[in-house]
């Protein structure tokens, strides 16, 4: 089955990404690059989002759309980033999302 | 020419069969939901006519007819699932016993509990929708509701039908073992003298602990369960009066205990522990009630080594309200000072947890502060609700 994983980042997580030193940061982004290619073989596709500050919201549907600047929800949680695997079962997406190194929170959906 | 069936005897032979025909329905067609829906079909079928008719001398053959006949009529359209179904003969050729998939099915942790539970009771215990509702004093459609939700997140998500590996079973176990407990407390805690109820959640809870210490002896914490309920139920006789109103631990008539199954239970447990050095909390929990039930009055009660057994059990899973448990044996190992100064601390995590001041009343009464007392009992009652959660505080002030 196909799922996408959601990457979540939190405000706390931000925080501490930032206090973090060069070689921490350097390290935590190194992580991240070996979870991707540990698992490589079940990653169809992933997209990792420029910071939220950059995002734009469109509403349609009541006359005009309306453009307004920030996320669709304002929040203290934001994604971050998906990424695309193609394995058995909920449980090996499990396994994979408790894995993930970095962020702290990680939503699964299927894809229809 | 038949007598008319007790409640108990339909239950268990509903019990001991539904759950073996989804395993292997759910095995044969690879849908959850298709399965589940031809079971309860039967169950249902089979809760109408079985009290008029007589249950069947083969009850397992009996069901699984029809469901395989309902099946071939309602799934008309998917022919691949008919051409299974019409394979479905009876006798079913010898299988392992699925059931343990379809609980860990149940069970996932990608469900809320809620749906957890009466996804099991359905689909594993083979209760009905109308009896779960009755169980839990909460509207059929809510309870119909959560298990299509279930069902279909099984289906949608891609929620496996299997055991899970070594190296998840732990975590899986406890997953199980939580539905299992809440479905033994809600049946126990909310149970009167007079037993209303269409089907009793204690009967269901001891004999799905009991079939998961069949298909997984070597965990200990299973067993810690099975020992748990079974050492509650031993002494079930003493809990009412005869006006069926509850009676304290310390009141109760220990003649009326069933002193073999208490034994029994201790020894499940013994054997549990000896295997395994390191008791996890629900041999803990046991392992007190154990304590209060082999003492031959009250006075007998081994309070010193409850207390040992509480912080062991704190030293695992911190809770306020195990603190205000181990406060009460507190009271009977070193004094009601010494409890009271415990009750301190725990003031703010329990401000709104009617039994924290019910126990206080009970303290400062002791202490002969009766004014300080009266407060504190006011402050209880008006936290209980309902007459339920009356019944709980009485039954969690019999310190067990």
């Amino acid at each position: 089955m196909k799922y996408v994983l959601m990457f979540v980042e939190t405000e706390q997580f931000a925080k501490e990404l930032e206090a973090m030193g060069e070689l921490e940061q350097r390290a935590a982004y190194e992580a991240v690059g070996r979870w991707f290619a540990e698992n490589a073989d079940k990653i169809t596709h992933h997209t990792h989002l420029a910071p939220v500050h950059t995002a734009t919201t469109v509403r349609l549907g009541q006359g005009e759309p309306v453009v307004t600047d920030g996320p669709f929800v304002e929040g203290k949680e934001v994604v971050s980033g998906f990424a695309e695997v193609e394995v058995a079962d909920l449980d090996e997406a499990l396994k994979l999302a408790r894995s993930w190194p970095a962020c702290p929170i990680v939503e699964i959906r299927p894809v229809s | 020419m038949h007598e008319e069936m007790s409640r108990e005897v339909l239950a268990r032979v509903v019990r001991e069969h539904a759950g073996r025909l989804a395993a292997s329905l759910v095995s044969l067609l690879g849908d959850f939901s298709a399965a589940e829906d031809l079971v309860q079909d039967a169950v249902e079928t089979a809760l109408r006519r079985w009290p008029v008719e007589g249950v069947p001398e083969r009850p397992d053959a009996w069901l699984s007819t029809v469901a395989r006949r309902r099946g071939l009529d309602v799934l008309r359209r998917e022919s691949n699932y008919r051409a299974k179904l019409a394979r479905l003969t009876w006798p079913a050729p010898a299988a392992p016993d699925d059931r343990l998939r379809l609980i860990f099915t149940c069970c996932h942790p990608a469900l809320s509990r809620a749906a957890q539970i009466a996804l099991t009771l359905r689909v594993v215990c083979g209760l009905s929708t109308t009896q779960i509702a009755a169980a839990f004093v909460v509207p059929e459609s809510t309870v119909a509701q959560r298990i299509t939700r279930a069902k279909r997140k099984i289906g949608e998500a891609g929620i496996p039908y299997r055991v899970p590996p070594q190296e998840e079973l732990p975590e899986r176990l406890g997953e199980v073992l939580a539905v299992i407990y809440l479905l033994f407390n809600e049946g126990y805690l909310s149970s009167t003298a007079e037993q209303a109820q269409a089907r009793d959640l204690v009967d269901d809870a001891e004999w799905l602990a009991s079939l998961l210490a069949n298909l997984v002896p070597k965990d200990p914490e299973v067993a810690g369960l099975l020992a748990l309920i079974r050492l509650h139920r031993a002494r079930g006789g003493a809990r009412f009066d005869a006006d069926g109103r509850l009676v304290l631990l310390a009141d109760q008539d220990r003649s009326l205990w069933d002193r073999r199954a208490i034994e029994d239970a201790t020894a499940l447990l013994t054997r549990a522990a000896r295997v395994h050095r390191r008791p996890g909390p629900y041999q803990l929990q046991a392992a007190i009630v154990a304590c209060h039930a082999e003492a031959e009055t009250f006075a007998d009660t081994d309070w010193a080594q409850i207390l040992v057994l509480y912080d062991m059990l704190l030293h695992l899973t911190p809770s306020p309200v195990t603190r205000l448990h181990r406060a009460i044996a507190v009271r009977y190992a070193r004094g009601v000072e010494a409890a009271l100064a415990e009750l301190k601390e725990l003031g703010d995590a329990l401000e709104r947890y009617p039994l924290f001041h019910a126990t206080q009343a009970e303290l400062l009464r002791g202490l002969g502060r009766r004014e300080e007392a009266r407060r504190a009992d006011e402050r209880a009652l008006e936290l209980i609700a309902n007459p339920a959660q009356q019944a709980l505080l009485e039954q969690r002030l019999a310190w067990d």
